[in-house]
Parts: structure tokens; sequence; C-alpha cells
């Protein structure tokens, strides 16, 4: 498609304001010496502009979007609708509070449901999104061992399976992270984990279901060999779609908690965002949250209440579907996946051959040995076929991994119909490997060269 | 794959080549970088930094992963090869030239191999 720059001409915009008769009276330091080089074209023109990058968007709204670990779930057309209650949208943090209260309280009650669902006591909205959320959460660990004095426990254990955010967060909150082996099942080896805490170990952090998709069937006692050590349990939320309303993290042992209502909440999640990150934790840790006015807190992580909109829209979730709805997502988000995987198993090898939780992972090594083609290729086959590929290369542990996360928003035809095109591209992978390298045919942009990106970026329009 | 009779490798795929026995070079091996794939990124140490055998120094970026690299031996950065940040290529092109850093001042090292059984030891990784 033609960029906006491209269609421009001098002298064609669209202003329909008269010249300013205002005499221009501010300092010349200021301002600019040439007017900003902007596109100059007719509404028209603006309104295909536009379109066009629409439809060569791909979402939820287009097509299956089984992204692993992501969540991508469908967006409800009544959460914008809430959104956009001139109630919620025409307002100002600073504005006096007897004035928002229909705002404030629904910030206390969402804060009083996510606490429920995750088995917390207080939570904060103010984290933008689920590594906002981890920084925050490891900033209140750090909080509760100065206070108690305990200035050593500085170590943060991740196990080898983590998001690379959580070691990212825990380096940014000035922890030293120690990373952990995973057992032959993809969970938490314990005797690794023993061998790891002691009287250095500020906490562990963990995501369970993990990210090769499987709830760790030792989860208390993972909780209570860091507890027993002194440290705390950190749950990332990541996963929370397949256990919420069924199992809660602090009955799972957990003492910090946080939410991406970008993925579990049914918020926007990727471009159309931003995110949100609420992050819950029990009683003795309330007095570090941000925005209590306590003299122990972390501090503001975030202006106000963070991104209140996307509050509105997690909140609206809840009441819809309301408290048989939460779990019923949820069990419906692991069927799906376990439906889907026993569809693919027979030709697509599971790194966990075991029924998983809402997500699975699928390790395209053989096929790469054998044939050549890798879980690059077959993504890339699947774009397509009108699909968004499954995560790749995640987690680091499974080779030429492909995860798959299909959520409990699609239905069995949708689900049949991305099987039948995953055997397809198997079977086209055995009878004309070289043909995926060439994948995909019929996108707007076919392969894009990420080296030469990578290397050389261009990262402005060069007019 | 290319392993040069000069050079020791260690387990995780870095090569080692003695000056002497207090002064090294240390880079990646042919078969770091072909399984890393094309790097974009090089993560060096600065010069004066003490690196610890069997600890990471440096960190690489390919389009795929980021991984660390570890120091073979225990001693001081005496140099950077600073020509890497700019031409990460450099480490697909010519393992072997790609240096990262000199080490000076060895006080111990990492059970290293010699090219003979590291070419075992790799076939073992496939």
């Amino acid at each position: 498609m033609k960029l906006i720059f491209e269609r421009s001409r001098e002298g064609r915009g669209t202003a329909y304001l008269p010249a300013c008769d205002v005499p221009e009276k501010l300092p010349a330091c200021p301002l600019r010496e040439k007017a900003p080089r902007l596109a100059e074209v007719p509404e028209t023109e603006v309104d295909r502009h536009y379109s066009e990058l629409a439809s060569q968007t791909h979402g939820v709204n287009k097509g299956f979007y089984p992204l692993g670990s992501c969540t991508m779930k469908y967006n409800p057309a009544i959460n914008e609708y809430a959104a956009s209650l001139p109630g919620f949208t025409d307002i100002h943090p600073l504005q006096d509070e007897d004035t928002v209260k229909g705002a404030a309280e629904l910030a206390e009650r969402l804060e009083k449901y996510l606490a429920e669902i995750t088995g917390m006591d207080a939570v904060t909205l103010q984290p933008a999104a689920g590594a906002h959320g981890e920084f925050t959460g490891l900033l209140l660990i750090k909080a509760y061992h100065r206070s108690c004095g305990n200035t050593q426990r500085r170590k943060i254990i991740v196990p080898d399976s983590a998001h690379g955010t959580n070691p990212a967060s825990a380096a940014m909150a000035g922890f030293e992270v120690v990373s952990i082996a995973s057992d032959e099942h993809g969970c938490v080896d314990l005797d690794a984990l023993r061998a790891a805490v002691g009287e250095d170990t500020a906490g562990l952090m963990l995501t369970n279901p993990n990210t090769v998709g499987l709830f760790d069937p030792n989860i208390l006692e993972i909780t209570s060999i860091v507890h027993e050590a002194g440290g705390l349990c950190y749950y990332d939320g990541a996963n929370l779609n397949a256990v919420m309303g069924i199992v809660r993290p602090g009955d799972m042992g957990f003492d910090v908690v946080h939410v991406n209502l970008h993925k579990t909440f049914s918020t926007p999640h990727g471009g159309g965002g931003p995110g949100s990150g609420p992050v819950g934790c029990r009683q003795f840790l309330a007095r570090f949250l941000p925005h209590t006015g306590s003299a122990e807190s972390i501090g503001d992580v975030r202006s106000f209440m963070g991104n209140f909109l996307v509050a509105v829209k997690a909140f609206t979730y809840i009441l819809s579907i309301g408290a048989e709805g939460v779990p019923l997502a949820a069990s419906n988000a692991v069927l799906n996946a376990n439906y889907m995987r026993v569809k693919l198993a027979d030709i697509y090898p599971m790194a966990y051959d075991t029924v998983c939780m809402h997500e699975f992972v699928m390790s395209l090594e053989k096929l790469h040995h054998e044939y050549g083609v890798s879980a690059l290729d077959v993504a890339k086959a699947m774009l397509d076929h009108g699909i968004h590929p499954p995560t790749m290369y995640f987690p680091l542990i499974v080779h030429e991994a492909l995860m798959v996360e299909p959520t409990e928003t699609e239905t069995k035809e949708t689900l049949d119909e991305a099987v039948e095109i995953l055997r397809g591209i198997y079977d086209a992978a055995v009878s004309d490997p070289a043909s995926m390298h060439e994948m995909p045919l019929n996108t707007s942009v076919r392969r894009l060269d990420e080296v030469g990106a990578a290397r050389n970026p261009v990262v402005r329009y060069q007019f | 794959m290319n392993f040069p009779n000069d050079l020791k490798y260690t387990k995780t795929h870095e090569w080692v080549k003695f000056e002497d026995e207090k002064t090294a070079y240390v880079g990646i091996s042919d078969y770091a970088q072909d399984a890393l794939g094309d790097l974009v990124f090089v993560n060096l140490p600065e010069e004066g930094d003490e690196v610890v055998s069997g600890e990471a120094f440096a960190d690489v970026e390919s389009v795929k992963a980021v991984s660390d690299v570890n120091s073979p031996v225990t001693g001081t950065v005496a140099e950077v090869n600073e020509e890497l940040a700019d031409e990460p290529q450099k480490m697909n092109e010519e393992p072997y030239a790609a240096w990262f850093v000199k080490v000076t001042g060895i006080s111990g090292c990492d059970e290293l191999m010699d090219a003979a059984a590291y070419e075992e030891y790799v076939k073992t990784c496939e």
C-alpha cells in the first residue's frame, strides 16, 4: 500500500479553519523555524489510508489468533460501550472526589473482585502492564524485607522456563537473579529449588500453569520451601486464564500477584492496548502498596489510577460473565487447548505429552531434523491461511517450539479448521520441504529481512 | 564445521587462544555461531573488568534469542574488540577471528577441551 506521505500533495490539506487574525505575541525562541512536515491529503485519502491499514491488520476480530502465553481472547463490544460512557471519559483525576464517585466505586469494586479471584487482600490498579506489575510486586517484596531489617535477602529465584520479563523485572528492582532448571515434566525441580533457597533468598517468581501449559502438581510444596527459607512467593498472572475462579494463587501460597487485564480480563492486547497489570498482595504487604498514603508505601508507580478505562473494560467483563462465567471461561480455555492438542499430537509431537491447561507446546525438532522445515517455516505458512501464528521458539527449554493457546472464545468449527490447516501444512512440509521456505505467498509483505532490520534499523520514514 | 587445533574449547562453546600462560583471547565457536543463527548484537564488557571462569561476561543476540557468553578463564579484561559492536556479522563470518576480549593476569580456567575432544563433544550436542 501507499504511505500517507506518498499520497500527499502540497496544498491539498484538509483545513477548514480561517487564517488566524490574532497577532502572534510569542517570543521567537520556542517557535519552530519551519512548519513540521506533515502529509497534506484530503479527508477521503485519510479515510482510505486508515481503512487500508485496518484491512492489513490481523486481530481477534479478523481471524484465529492462538498466540501462546498471550491469551488473545475476544474483546466483547460491550466493554467498549462501557468505556466510552461520558461519566468515565469526561472526568479528570484531579477533580473533586464528590463529583466522580461512580468512577471511584468502579475502581474499588474491581479491586475487590480481583482480590477475590486471586485470593489476595489488597490490590493496586496503577501498574500499566504485566512487566510493570512484576516490578511493582518486587518492590513490595523488597520493602518488606527491608522493613524486617533483612537487607541480605537480595536474590530472586526464577525457573528456566520463566517469561523473560521475570528476570528482567527482578534485575530492574535491584535483585540478583538465580535461575533454576526445570524437571523432565517442565515443572519446578524441587531439589534444585531446595538447593537454591537460603538466607539470601528474597523470593521466587512463578507462573502456574507454567510456560509449557502445565499446572505444577507440587505448587504447595514449592511455596512452602520458599516460605520456610524466609522468602516470599510472586505469582506471575500471565496464565491465570486457565484457573480463574477455580483455584486461587493465594491458596497456592503466593504472597504477591499481578494480573494482566489485557489477557485474562478481555481488554485489548498488543497494538490496541494499552495494557493494565494490577497487583494484589496479602494483608502484611498492603502498607507498602502505591497510592496508600502510608509512610512505608513504595510510592506511585504510575499517575493516579493507572489506565483507568482499561479497568472499566475489565470490570464490565467480570460483571457480564459473572461468578459462574469466570470459572466456565477458564475450563473452556482448557478444553479448547486439549481438543486441539489431541487432534494434532499424532503428527506434531508435544513437548510434554500429557493433559495440558490453556495452552500446549509442540516441538518441531523432528520435522526440522528430517525435512529441514523449522517452526518458523510452519508459522509463516499459517499466515497464508489467515491465522496468526502461535508463539515461536518459546519457552527456550523446548527446541523448535510452537506454543498454541486457542482461548475459550473460539468455536469448535474454528478449532477444527485450524487443525486441518496445520495438518495440511505438515503434509506440504513432508512432500515439498523446499517450498516451505518460500511461505508466506499471499500476504502483503513476504518474509522480512529480520537480520537486516536488526543490524541496520531504519526507524523513520526517509523524506 | 571448523575447529582449529591451536585453540581450546569449553562445553558452553567458547574458544580460548592462549598467547602465554597469563594471556588469552576469547570468542565463540563455529558451532555456537551456527546454532545461534545470524547475530545482530553483542554486549561486551569494559576494559579493566574482572571475568571469572564459567561465568557470563558478555551476551550475544540473534533474531531468535539472547545468550550469555561465559568466560573460559579468570582474569582481567585488557582489550575489547569494539569492532564486533558495529559489525556483529563478523562472529558468523569468521568466528575464530572475531575475538571478544583479551584477558590478562589469568589465574585459573575451566576444564578445557582440545579441538579433537571438542569435535567429539559437539557431535553429542546435536
